[in-house]
């Protein structure tokens, strides 16, 4: 895929923010890709919900603005009922399905992926880790950004001390996300 | 900033307002330092004054001018480039001033570089005349070793102390002394003679005015930055410049994929304008099509220097950047006319 449109949307304190910019780093620093990742302010960013846009692509990016994602993973119902019928006919749904229910439906076409991100994280011991599971279910689905890049960037960029959390976490939602695919969890 | 500066050898100073930013700025610089400051909005409108007493004192700084949606407090957090005029027209009087539009992260670490050695060269202050869209975007930048940039300080007097004079110099940029290098310096807003000092006289006056004006024009040519992409012998040609460009490119693709005659001015000194590539395209364009984010600043000087040239307008308010399909509807009418 040469430019790949990913939105990912949740309430503030998921760490939205912080896993768009992992995201992104990892595709450019580690994957040597480009990327570009647009923090919006204002009304959309307030009353706890946040989003954030990103497009990755191995061509130089021009247009930095997210059209139709190919991608969209939500945290929060509202989210949801905001993004869902933006993404793109043949595109990517991933929700954390304790968070998320899906109504109305996602346009056909979609493909839908349910990962009990918040339930993983919390059997984990931290539920902030939450966006971390979220990362290696899409790392696994969408191949977007190789494994070894995303945990290169994980470790670099999130808070001393809790690298090795983050990574497991991390590792959880792609193992999650590959026995999702094969139809060993529903 | 607050954060790395100090790391590096820098200081980093919270100061009470923006008037009071720019004031330390230039005693900064006086004293020998290099040094800036930034702002958005209402702040850009506050630091005129002192944007003023810099020109006036030739004093070399870089001011970063986030543009948000004005007038007043207007629209913080959304993007507009609606201080173009301003940056060149917001200080009383008559000068000429250096402003770099950059349109993507690099560009902004780039031209911020560049705008301290224009400022150092010139002997004026340059503002970095950015957005909220290219403030609040990230993607890769490249940082190049220390040794590999090109860094630019200010020509220092070669004569004695007792010999000099600030501004006595015949040259259009005099050298500059700084505060505690034992040379005698007096700085001051007032008109002054070539000791520094205050003199009201009229013919110092307009001696003084045309020379920092013409400091930057007689060497317009040196300062320009622009690229032309395209066909070399266009028959419609975008202009743009800052994030307004990312949407132009798009639009530029498309018409290309479309097989139309099209090119695109990439204006990245917005002050001194780059008035040559324009003449050059208007030879054989059939018109242009200005694309800002505002009500139609750049297009002015657009249909001053291109004068009879059908120019087209893709205006953007409200803090998106503009939608390149009404760019390509533009480029479309240009071309249907021509």
């Amino acid at each position: 895929m040469s430019r790949a449109e990913v939105v990912i949307a949740g309430f503030g304190g998921q760490g939205i923010m912080l896993a768009g910019y992992i995201l992104g780093y990892a595709a450019t620093i580690y994957d040597r890709k480009n990327a570009v990742q647009m923090e919006s302010y204002g009304p959309e960013a307030r009353g706890g919900a946040a989003k954030t846009e990103l497009i990755i692509s191995t061509e130089e990016i021009d247009y930095p603005i997210v059209e139709e994602p190919d991608i969209l993973v939500v945290m929060s119902q509202e989210a949801y009922t905001r993004y869902h019928s933006k993404v793109k006919s043949n595109g990517t749904l991933i929700i954390d399905e304790d968070l998320v229910d899906l109504t109305p439906p996602p346009p056909p076409g979609v493909s839908v992926y349910k990962v009990p991100a918040t339930r993983i994280a919390e059997a984990l011991g931290r539920r902030i880790v939450a966006n971390m599971v979220m990362l290696g279910a899409l790392c696994a689905i969408t191949k977007v950004v190789s494994p070894k890049a995303m945990e290169e960037a994980i470790k670099s960029r999130v808070p001393k001390g809790t690298e090795e959390l983050n990574i497991k976490a991390f590792r959880a939602g792609y193992d999650f996300a590959i026995r999702l695919m094969r139809g060993e969890v529903d | 900033m607050s954060r790395r500066l100090p790391e590096v050898g820098g200081v980093y100073i919270q100061m009470e307002d923006e008037l009071a930013s720019l004031v330390v700025v230039i005693g900064a610089s006086q004293a020998g330092a290099k040094a800036m400051t930034a702002t958005s909005g209402p702040g850009f409108s506050l630091m005129m004054e002192q944007l003023g007493l810099a020109i006036m004192t030739e004093t070399p700084c870089v001011l970063v001018n986030v543009m948000r949606g004005g007038p007043s407090t207007g629209q913080p957090t959304k993007a507009s480039q609606g201080d173009v005029m301003q940056a060149k027209w917001g200080a009383h009087g008559d000068y000429e001033i250096i402003a770099l539009a950059p349109s993507s992260p690099q560009e902004f670490f780039d031209y911020t570089i560049e705008a301290f050695n224009l400022s150092e060269t010139y002997r004026v202050p340059v503002i970095v005349l950015a957005d909220e869209r290219v403030a609040h975007m990230r993607e890769k930048v490249v940082i190049p070793p220390e040794d590999e940039i090109k860094v630019v300080s200010r020509k220092k007097p070669s004569v004695p102390p007792e010999e000099y004079l600030p501004y006595g110099s015949e040259e259009l940029i005099p050298p500059m002394a700084c505060l505690g290098e034992g040379y005698r310096v007096h700085i001051t807003g007032l008109t002054h003679n070539e000791k520094g000092y205050p003199d009201m006289s009229g013919d110092v006056h307009s001696k003084l005015i045309w020379r920092i004006c013409n400091k930057i024009r007689s060497n317009a040519e040196k300062i320009w930055r622009y690229k032309v992409i395209g066909s070399e012998r266009p028959e419609a040609t975008i202009v743009v410049y800052g994030s307004a460009y990312r949407s132009a490119i798009r639009a530029f693709k498309e018409a290309r994929r479309e097989g139309l005659s099209v090119a695109l001015l990439k204006i990245e000194t917005v002050w001194p304008f780059p008035e040559k590539p324009l003449l050059d395209l208007s030879e054989t364009s059939k018109g242009f099509i200005v694309v800002e984010m505002n009500t139609g600043q750049i297009l002015r000087e657009v249909q001053r220097v291109a004068g009879s040239s059908r120019v087209e307008f893709v205006s953007q308010l409200g803090g998106d950047l503009p939608d390149p399909r009404g760019i390509l509807t533009k480029i479309r009418r240009v071309l249907d006319h021509a």
